[in-house]
């Protein structure tokens, strides 16, 4: 039987000629991921470990994103932790105020993850890496000490869905709307413990930064990883960001799928998932009159900086509406700066929007931007679960940047298609 | 192994902002997180949760982040054993590596109702409705992961490989 993508690394990280759905497995890895959240619990349980030295300094990447700059005593404690330990454990790539992003913005721009690696994060977005023809997957805080420790992890080997693409995104579409499209389709357990596995003429249509997106919210449906296939423009970005060696796998020609859907993207319209699961999804056209309180552009599923081009391009010259709140995060210092060059910052100044240093912040209800009992957010996020923003009856709307920033002009769910009539 | 308690009863896509709402993260202590285990669904179950008891959920339990502080929060709650339909994959294999009892089964899921006493067997999987006297047969670990749990986790597996 043939192998998807996703088997095929995982085979050749565990030493095997073949694996199939459902094996048991030890795979190596090469790089394992941590943020300020999840790493003091990974150090903790490390204390545990007879051998408490880790594997390779320089394949493990801690990531001070959820509360920094941090919130508060608390917060500033756990990352005080992680960087004691960095210190003391040498770990080359140690992220903190100053230098970090948003892990999953950050690790591919600094080209850490490469094509055909095989990556643990102790964070359920570590999925995002697909985009690049990685396996990454997200584990939790004692997956991830045995693999700093171990440089392994264990993987029941999954089976796999197919998603064919076809045709070309209209204006305004991004992969946001895509994964959103999907995740409306199958559910968020549509996946569930399966890769989702992107393939078709299509996928040349998206940008590197759509696949991350789709990647990144590959979880939101359940799966354990979402993968892309290694193309040229793949191939470019590696080239840009990363001097590691790399691998691009393909998925044999009679590889089985639990099942293939056929999307044609030039049938997408702008996507919103309502409140409170990243399924309840709508068209733009069937949305309806719903006024809000604040946007958020930003996270790890769009704080890269074409999100931030698309978001500026239709906030250029425009006012935000009256009683909106407009919150701007970009993802990584990087995109910032060059937030800054192109004079992208200005325009969401000066449309009345906020920019903040890059953080997870409001994403998760964290801190800069919480929202109170009954109001509403449209956001670039990822999760529209139940408190996720703030207050328990507080609504999150998950929309792409366009959406986003349309909305913020008109202080209600809105299409960019609007503002251009 | 067996545990034996009364029934706290949820749905389908119980996610782990729920289980530990995320402006609870600033703490890592299981004491700590148990005390606001579950109260943007259920304000009570810390009020009311014993020591032994039995959490029993829909499909897709534990979906969302990658929190660890989820399934700890639920055991440091006093909850011996979680059933459900379906979980979420990144809760059931963090179950599994700290130790927190959890198993598949979806008839029991449907049927079994809040306050009902169970009992749930973990060598065999059988749980039984103590209050209505039926029994089901749950989805038993496969053995690489019964090894896990005999050791009472993934680290003392890992330790005793290496001894
Ligand atoms: S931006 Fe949000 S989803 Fe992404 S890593 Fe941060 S908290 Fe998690």
């Amino acid at each position: 039987m043939g192998m998807t993508m996703t088997q095929k690394i995982l085979a050749a990280h565990a030493g095997l000629e073949s694996v199939k759905p459902g094996d048991l497995i030890e795979a190596k890895l090469d790089l394992v991921l941590g943020n300020d959240v999840t790493t003091p619990v990974a150090i903790n349980e490390l204390s545990k470990f007879k051998k408490k030295t880790v594997f390779d300094n320089t394949k493990i990447a801690l990531v001070m994103d959820h509360f920094t700059p941090n919130k508060d005593i608390k917060s500033a404690e756990h990352v005080k932790q992680v960087r004691d330990f960095s210190k003391a454990n040498h770990i080359v790539n140690y992220f903190d105020v100053g230098q970090m992003g948003i892990e999953h913005a950050l690790l591919p721009e600094k080209g850490l993850v490469t094509a055909g690696d095989c990556v643990i994060g102790a964070d359920s977005h570590t999925c995002t890496y697909g985009a690049l023809g990685a396996f990454s997957t997200g584990v939790g805080s004692t997956d991830m000490a045995a693999g700093m420790v171990t440089g392994k992890a264990w993987f029941k080997v999954p089976s796999a869905i197919r998603f064919e693409l076809k045709g070309e995104k209209a204006p305004w579409i991004s992969g946001k709307d895509l994964i959103l499209h999907i995740i409306g389709m199958i559910g968020v357990d549509g996946a569930r413990y399966m890769s989702m596995e992107f393939t078709g003429e299509g996928v040349k249509s998206l940008t590197m930064d759509d696949r991350f997106t789709v990647s990144n919210m590959a979880i939101e449906a359940g799966a354990k990883n979402g993968i892309f296939p290694v193309d040229s423009q793949t191939l470019e970005y590696i080239k840009e960001h990363s001097a590691k060696p790399f691998v691009a796998y393909e998925a044999d020609p009679d590889a089985e799928y639990e099942a293939v859907y056929e999307i044609d993207l030039s049938t997408l319209r702008p996507t919103v998932a309502f409140p409170h699961l990243p399924e309840n999804t709508k068209t733009i056209d069937e949305v309806g009159d719903i006024s809000i309180d604040q946007v958020v552009i930003g996270s790890c599923t769009n704080g890269r900086i074409s999100d931030m081009r698309i978001a500026a391009d239709i906030m250029n010259g425009r006012k935000c509406a009256p009683w909106v709140r407009v919150i701007v995060i970009p993802g990584t210092q990087e995109v910032y700066r060059q937030m800054l060059r192109e004079g992208l910052a200005e325009i969401f100044i000066d449309a009345g929007a906020i920019v903040s240093t890059p953080t997870c912040g409001p994403c998760l209800g964290g801190h800069m931007g919480i929202l109170a009992h009954g109001e509403r957010s449209v956001s670039t996020t990822n999760r529209n679960f139940v408190g996720r923003m703030g207050a328990i009856d507080s609504e999150i709307y998950l929309a792409s940047p366009a959406v986003a920033a349309a909305s913020a002009i008109t202080g209600k769910i809105s299409s960019p298609e609007e503002l251009e009539a | 192994m067996k545990a034996q308690g009364f029934v706290h009863k949820y749905g389908d896509n119980v996610d782990t902002d729920v289980i530990i709402p995320a402006r609870y993260l600033n703490t890592a202590d299981p004491a700590e997180l148990a005390k606001n285990c579950m109260e943007d669904i259920d304000a009570e179950f810390v009020s009311r949760v014993k020591e032994g008891d039995i959490m029993v959920a829909g499909k897709n339990f534990g979906c969302g982040s990658s929190r660890e502080h989820a399934p700890i929060a639920i055991k440091a709650s006093g909850i011996a054993c979680v059933i459900a339909e379906t979980f979420a994959r990144i809760f059931y294999r963090n179950s599994i590596n700290i130790g927190l009892p959890i198993i598949e089964c979806e008839v029991a899921a449907k049927e079994i109702e809040a306050g009902h006493e169970v009992e749930v067997d973990f060598d065999s999987g059988i749980i039984t409705d103590v209050t209505t006297g039926k029994t089901y047969q749950g989805q038993a670990f496969p053995p690489f992961m019964q090894n896990i749990i005999k050791q009472g986790g993934l680290i003392n597996s890992i330790n005793a490989k290496e001894a």
